[in-house]
């Protein structure tokens, strides 16, 4: 064993995964999940890759535990929406080696677009689902669900949330034990779906049942025992708030969310007067117990299903105490929203969109943050690959100036099919493709567009002039989005144009060490040249800042990318070194 | 032990969360159970960004409830204002003197710049350190965190040598001299010895 140290949810994943003896990890980086591949990836005995989108990341990980070694697919709960495709037809077969899907929900939406509990994901596909409460338990469940995916044939699922995820917590590190490659054999009956899908459906309910069976002996459910006037049913992080505020109840934590060990529950239940259901997100063990006839619980109609949970609710639920106010009714606790960096490229295309007035529609990426003022450019975001269709079906609509800004790595995860199905259709639909480079909002992740894969080797970049060409965009045009003028006169010829046009806006992300260490020449406010017009602080830029003199810009902060410059009618702003 | 908890605040790219990775490192080298519970994921562009760390002999919630934590590390006068809450009574704020004005969405009152001396009116404990500029004199303005970790120090019950080995192991080579100064000046600048526990 090695020596305790500090980890978060997802270091202790990767660690549990890498003990386990994985062979082969794949995903699409999401936040909460994106740092579990990414210590994955770290581990020299496991091959680790970024694939385009999460439906192919299971696909990829599906078919190589199919090909017999242990493998596992990392992704947010909204990904699971992408890959629910393999995710709900894989259980008829079953699988060969141990294969996991490590699913992070985001309760309180943190950093996503909705709340969704993926546990019932998992009751749908009918696999079994296991869920963690700490760093050391994320450690030693993700060790045992690939001993149970072996021992029952099927995909496990792991469910994290963001606080699991993302809190560091002490961890004894085991040992990594090398898994026997079990050879895929051809067995058409169990791998080849529609044709045997009805003999497949009747094996996967005898599987559910021995599931069932085995919940009931899962060591990772565990009653501990307390006083006998308060029994409480929980499970995950929610554990940890019942324990905080009520170290006196009797807890029966479960490790095991789906299925349930129903025997277990009915009996445990029947203690006492009254049971406590402390649940994040939905009802979903609640509804459970009522399917069992357990009808003696107090769940949802005292723990909020919105948003996270935190000590606070859970006492104010067992206990009714009452929660300390913030300070925001005595004095300004001003609102903080996150903002484009300075530099960023993206502030050159929402400053020109919102000056040509259009309808854009948006995706997922820091670009969801053109949206908010100054810029006020972003109509719509809904999920990842939406701004091109829904730009299409504005047109549909009848809406002339609409325009579609999406991503390079969401372009490349489901933005193309948008895009051939508008060439196809013949729709004017205009996309501005924002090449950062990177996967920005997640960290900078590799993708397909960047040259390096996950492991640090180099790749073949997509070149995506050629790839829109191809699909039979007529009008493609690459601008830098440091150039205003050049901007709006890309983005306006993209909108004259006939048929559907393709502006990729191509300018490397602020945060990436390559730019980071470019020379920059910073800019400097004459203020006698300056007119107090406030054209400038359109920028949205954080360099810049309004004093009672007027606007300055801190030079260390300042990127040289001459926005603000550009938008200054009277020249007060120049660079520093030419001031 | 009883748990000890500190919260430190920021606005992302200010290293609120370094900071509180090395006190949970540092409280780890101490022997204690620890955990450190963050939010970020688009913090890192400007926005607020907090983080709680817990520690002592067994510690259950990642984040500790309103009104017991026992120092709140500002990194920023607003981000003080904003987690003042969670501070138990007459507990200690250990704030950077520094203001970062947010970009505005929908509330349009003015910044509130009073900020320290309403804290000191709500009865906790005050620590004003202009660890920006301290930070800026040593070379780095991005050093202020740690010039703030050096003042927290004065209130926590960690052993120097756990602070030091912490420094050591998690900080970059080509970093570590002036985290240490920085580390040093904050102390320094906190005259007065806490003590969270008494």
């Amino acid at each position: 064993m090695g020596t305790v140290t500090l980890m978060s949810g997802n270091d202790a994943v990767a660690r549990g995964a890498w003990e386990a003896g994985v062979a082969f990890a794949a995903g699409y980086p999401g936040t909460p999940s994106t740092e579990v591949l990414e210590r994955l990836a770290a581990y020299a005995e496991v091959d680790a890759h970024w694939s385009t989108n999460e439906k192919v990341a299971f696909e990829e990980a599906m078919g190589a535990a199919l090909g017999g070694v242990r493998s596992m697919v990392t992704m947010k709960h909204v990904g699971l929406n992408v890959a629910a495709d393999p995710f709900m037809v894989f259980p008829y077969a079953g699988t060969n080696a141990g294969f996991v899907v490590l699913v992070a929900d985001d309760p309180g939406m943190y950093s996503s677009q909705n709340e969704q509990d993926s546990r019932y994901f998992a009751k749908v596909a009918k696999v079994p689902l296991l869920e963690p409460a700490d760093a050391a338990e994320a450690r030693s469940l993700t060790s045992a669900a690939f001993e149970l995916s072996e021992r029952f044939r099927t995909p496990v699922m792991l469910r994290t949330t963001t606080r699991l995820a993302h809190t560091r917590g002490l961890v004894e590190p085991g040992t990594r034990t090398e898994s026997e490659r079990t050879p895929f054999s051809r067995q058409v009956s169990q791998y080849a779906i529609p044709v045997y899908a009805r003999f497949r459906r009747v094996e996967l309910e005898e599987k559910l049942g021995r599931l069932r069976e085995f919940a009931e002996e899962f060591p990772g459910n565990v009653i501990e025992e307390g006083g006998p006037a308060m029994g409480v049913v929980t499970h995950g992080i929610p554990y940890q708030y019942v324990k905080e505020v009520c170290p006196e109840a009797t807890v029966f934590r479960l490790g095991m969310l789906y299925p349930l060990p129903q025997r277990r529950l009915v009996e445990f239940c029947a203690r006492f007067e009254t049971v406590f259901v402390v649940e994040e997100s939905e009802g979903f063990i609640e509804q459970e117990l009522a399917g069992f006839g357990i009808r003696n619980v107090i769940g949802k109609a005292r723990f909020t299903n919105v948003g996270e949970l935190s000590a606070d609710l859970v006492a104010l639920g067992l206990t009714g105490a009452p929660i300390p106010a913030d300070l925001s009714k005595e004095i300004a606790v001003l609102p903080r929203p996150p903002v484009l960096c300075a530099g960023c490229a993206h502030r050159g295309v929402f400053t020109t969109l919102k000056k040509l007035g259009v309808l854009v529609t948006g995706d997922i990426g820091c670009y969801t943050l053109g949206c908010l003022p100054p810029y006020e450019a972003i109509h719509t975001t809904f999920c990842m690959g939406a701004s091109i269709g829904n730009a299409t079906g504005f047109h549909r609509a009848g809406e002339d100036h609409v325009v579609a800004v999406i991503g390079d790595s969401t372009f490349l995860h489901s933005g193309l099919p948008g895009l051939v199905s508008a060439v196809y259709n013949q729709v004017p639909t205009t996309v501005v493709l924002l090449d950062n480079g990177t996967t920005g909002m997640t960290g900078h992740q590799e993708h397909p567009g960047t040259g390096h894969t996950l492991k640090g080797k180099p790749a073949p970049a997509v070149d995506y002039e050629t790839v829109v060409r191809a699909v039979g965009v007529k009008h493609v045009e690459v601008v830098d989005p440091w150039d205003l003028v050049a901007t709006e006169r890309a983005i306006q010829a993209g909108l004259d144009h006939a048929g559907p046009a393709v502006i990729i806006a191509r300018r490397p992300c602020r945060l990436l060490p390559i730019t980071r260490a470019e020379a920059r020449v910073p800019y400097r406010v004459t203020l006698e040249d300056c007119v107090l017009c406030e054209e400038c602080m359109a920028s949205g830029c954080p360099a810049l800042v309004w004093e009672p003199d007027g606007p300055h810009i801190h030079e260390w902060e300042c990127a040289g990318c001459s926005l603000c410059a550009q938008l200054c009618p009277t020249d007060a702003i120049v660079a520093a070194e030419v001031a | 032990m009883p748990v000890t908890n500190v919260v430190i605040a920021g606005v992302g790219g200010q290293g609120a969360v370094l900071a509180s990775e090395l006190l949970a490192l540092a409280a780890m080298a101490a022997g204690q159970d620890v955990k450190q519970g963050e939010f970020h994921g688009v913090a890192q562009r400007g926005g607020a960004v907090f983080s709680h760390v817990r520690f002592g002999e067994r510690v259950h919630s990642p984040m500790a409830p309103r009104g017991r934590v026992d120092v709140l590390v500002a990194l920023e006068k607003l981000e003080a204002l904003r987690y003042a809450h969670f501070v138990k009574p007459g507990g200690i704020v250990i704030v950077n003197d520094y203001k970062v004005e947010p970009v505005r969405v929908g509330d349009q009152r003015p910044y509130p710049d009073e900020a320290i001396d309403f804290l000191r009116t709500k009865g906790f404990r005050v620590i004003a350190l202009e660890a920006t500029h301290v930070a800026l004199d040593l070379g780095d303005h991005r050093a202020a965190n740690v010039v703030l970790l050096g003042a927290l120090s004065r209130a926590l019950d960690i052993p120097d040598t756990a602070w030091e080995r912490t420094l050591e192991e998690r900080i970059p080579e080509q970093h570590l001299e002036l985290n240490r100064r920085a580390f040093a000046a904050g102390r320094e600048a906190t005259f007065q010895t806490l003590t969270v526990l008494a």
